[in-house]
């Protein structure tokens, strides 16, 4: 387990801090398009006639680029430095460790070539073809090698409780990406799922659902468990809840996929199983929030003055909030007003833009100055000025959507004394229309922030005086 | 599903659920030799380090209520496996329930309609109200809302019925659909200059400005090729769906390119029935929302056809 130490033994902060860079560029790129495509929901006019620039295209594009270039560079970035500093090491493999920040650049390249020119699988974020799905393979496997490598040469006998969220996102993600993709190539860039129907689509779903609870939740809980209490300087709140919360999510999530199929081809008793382990799943989604929060406990004064704190724990709040909508919405008879319409798309981002964003931009701004050596980012006025742009674009997001879809649930069921429908859909378009503006206002709001990071970390790099990695710290001996 | 399948779902739902209230269990109880809530055993990386509190007793009351409940929800629907649940529910049977009810709804609604003449209907504002809503939610999609179409799709607001403006006529479209069938016909011209004559002459039956001499050249290859269905004179034949040429009206726009291309590659239009999804009542009632938007004089409706 433990090697003896060398005094000049260092961090491999290299990877780390081009994982860093890249999760802000990518964040501006992929939210640039997302406010692209909110744009022409309001002007559906925009990019007519280019085909690359349709809709179709463009949101799959969208949700690959902050999903898993943003959000993919991010959890590898903060996974890579959290593994190091928590096992007292320095990474498993260089060289491995570069091929997975190339590997995953070269997948995220390949995705925006792809995804415009019309190539997909039609997977809902598994859009990508199959030579893309086998690289992705193998740069996951090189980055569990790494990861798992790292903790196995670790110099204390525990393994934190960040690294065990990190861990059952890789293993999982991996378990995901290969069955889901099983697919017949019938050309480079053309094939088909080896599943079919119902099957296919819960296959699909049971993908789907997961890859939100491992990919943009497990891996963004060993955010919260290293970055939380590092800002707070507080003690963890309770070990012991972290235990149950982690293997009731891990486990419960693996049946959820099903909610998002309620009422459709798929057998009742699976839309049941989906329905009840989504609402038991409230409980374990909270207790991470919990443990979140209460670990402020003793130190609340520190979200008047810290903006990275209130990053951090503004998210953990969003994480419940959507934690809390999500098994409402898997409830039958909330899903057949909700689906379809855009109050998914306000409870998506409320997850995507509150949780996920926020925790990672918070643990982004924790993280670059130290791998800089540098105590603090160059402005630390300019993190705050992002955090309160940034929340008020979640919010204009979210309850914009939230209004805007229960109204189209409302409006597309209402019937009237004498069976009619009441609204064609072309109405409950035209009342959703002022949304989608509102919703734009909300993105740009969001993509401004981001504008704010880049130049705020930019500034760090340059009045850094040296990018020399950091000395690992010896673990402690007498506590 | 099969016996064995049925097991297997079951265990896993069972093994899951058991297995988290044990995990509730196990972790909450306090045991001797444990650390206090407030020690801190383990550090990482210099000052990270994790209290030992209870979980929050509201917490593990929410998560135990989530269970009950569950199980509940289990024993009533469906959801282990082949149990099919005490309550009986199944989602056809919800979807055929719902169904049953908003179908005898129509059918009281709409049952004072269903035997009249469809002029008689279009006079009457309440049927007119319901048929506009028949209308915007299973025609507007390709004519647009205000009926008035869209290239391919016929303008219903004027007086031009490719397939018959009488009541039955468009009764019959609804309630049947149509199918038209322009072929592709490049092979019966010997080269592209004749074709290009044919457009001519066809753009000249409706005083389109066209080369005369063209236009003259084409007269004798409609003849032989389009009159058929067009009739000698260019004025259509409603049984069939071929529209009338020497009006100003054009389905799929009466410039030369386009004419060249309906008649090189032909036409396709379909109208779906709607019979089968509206039943014979409602296709009255939206019929006669359709008829009323040509006639909307009640001077014109009793003028005779």
């Amino acid at each position: 387990m433990s090697s003896a130490m060398r005094a000049d033994e260092r961090y491999n902060d290299r990877v780390v801090r081009q994982f860093t860079v890249m999760t802000v560029v990518w964040g501006i790129v992929g939210m640039l398009v997302g406010v692209l495509i909110a744009a022409q929901l309001y002007w559906p006019q925009i990019g007519e006639g280019i085909p690359w620039l349709s809709y179709g295209r463009l949101r799959p594009l969208h949700t690959n680029a902050v999903i898993f270039a943003f959000g993919g560079c991010a959890l590898m970035a903060t996974s890579l430095y959290v593994v190091q500093r928590t096992s007292h090491v320095r990474l498993f493999s260089d060289r491995l460790a570069a091929f997975v920040f190339w590997g995953w650049q070269a997948v995220i390249v390949s995705a925006a070539i792809t995804l415009p020119l019309g190539y997909t699988q039609g997977k809902e974020y598994a859009e990508l073809e199959w030579p893309i799905d086998i690289l992705i393979t193998l740069v996951w496997v090189a980055y569990a090698v790494v990861f798992f490598g790292t903790l196995a040469k670790r110099r204390v006998s525990h393994i934190y409780v960040a690294n065990w969220f990190y861990a059952s996102f890789i293993v999982a993600v991996a378990l995901l990406h290969i069955v889901n993709n099983l697919s017949l190539p019938v050309g480079w860039l053309k094939s088909y799922s080896v599943y079919t129907g119902a099957v296919d689509a819960m296959a699909q779903w049971w993908y789907g659902h997961n890859a939100v609870g491992f990919f943009l939740t497990a891996g963004f809980l060993g955010m919260m468990y290293y970055f939380v209490p590092k800002q707070a300087q507080r003690p963890v709140y309770s070990y012991r809840l972290s235990i149950v919360h982690f293997w009731a999510l891990i486990a419960i999530y693996m049946w959820a996929g099903p909610h998002h199929l309620q009422y459709t081809a798929l057998p009742d008793w699976a839309q049941s199983l989906g329905m009840v382990f989504s609402l038991i799943l409230l409980a374990p989604s909270w207790g991470g929030a919990i443990n979140g929060v209460m670990t402020l406990s003793g130190a609340w004064h520190k979200l008047r003055t810290d903006p990275i704190i209130k990053f951090l724990i503004v998210a953990v709040s969003f994480y419940m909030i959507a934690t809390f909508e999500g098994p409402m919405m898997s409830i039958k008879t909330v899903n057949s007003l909700s689906h379809y319409t855009d109050w998914t798309v306000g409870h998506v981002h409320a997850g995507a833009l509150g949780w996920v964003a926020m925790i990672s931009l918070g643990s982004v701004y924790a993280m670059w100055p130290r791998l800089l050596g540098q105590g603090q980012m160059w402005s630390v006025k300019l993190i705050d000025t992002h955090f309160w742009v940034h929340t008020i674009g979640v919010v204009f997001y979210i309850a914009s959507m939230w209004i805007a879809g229960v109204m189209q649930g409302l409006m597309w069921r209402a019937t009237n004394s004498d069976g009619t429908l009441s609204y064609s859909f072309v109405e409950s378009l035209a009342v959703t229309y002022p949304y989608y503006l509102i919703r734009l206002l909300g993105g740009l709001l969001v993509l401004g922030g981001m504008g704010l990071m880049a130049w705020n970390v930019w500034q760090t790099w340059r009045q850094a005086r040296t990018t020399e990695d950091a000395l690992v710290l010896p673990p402690a001996t007498a506590h | 599903m099969t016996g064995g399948w049925s097991w297997y779902v079951s265990a896993l739902v069972a093994l899951n659920i058991v297995g988290c209230v044990w995990l509730i269990w196990w972790t909450g109880r306090r045991r001797p030799g444990d650390p206090s809530p407030e020690q801190t055993s383990h550090y990482w990386d210099g000052d990270i380090t994790e209290y030992n509190k209870p979980m929050p007793r509201w917490w593990i009351i929410l998560f135990y209520l989530t269970i009950v409940f569950s199980l509940g929800y289990l024993l009533y629907y469906p959801g282990l496996g082949s149990w099919r649940g005490t309550g009986g529910w199944t989602s056809g049977r919800e979807h055929d329930a719902d169904r049953a009810e908003n179908q005898a709804r129509i059918n009281a609604a709409f049952a004072p309609y269903a035997d009249k003449p469809v002029e008689e209907l279009a006079k009457d504002p309440t049927v007119l109200r319901l048929g506009q809503a028949i209308f915007a939610n299973n025609c507007a999609a390709c004519h647009g809302a205000d009926a008035r179409g869209a290239r391919g799709f016929p303008n219903l607001t004027d007086t031009i019925w490719h397939w018959g403006g009488l009541p039955q006529d468009i009764l019959d479209s609804v309630t049947n659909g149509r199918q038209a069938m322009m072929p592709p016909l490049r092979a019966a011209f010997a080269n592209d200059a004749e074709v290009d004559e044919t457009v001519a002459y066809v753009r000249s039956l409706s005083g389109q400005n066209v080369d005369k001499e063209l236009a003259a050249r084409g007269e004798p290859r409609f003849a032989t090729t389009c009159a058929a269905c067009h009739g000698p004179e260019g004025k259509g034949n409603t049984l069939m769906g071929a529209p009338d040429l020497t009006d100003s009206y054009w389905l799929y726009g009466g410039d030369a390119a386009t004419v060249k291309q309906t008649i090189v590659d032909g036409r396709n239009g379909q109208m779906p029935a709607h019979g089968p999804l509206l039943g014979p009542a409602r296709a009255r009632v939206v019929a006669a929302w359709v008829y009323a938007q040509s006639h909307a004089q009640p001077a014109a409706q009793a003028a005779p056809q």
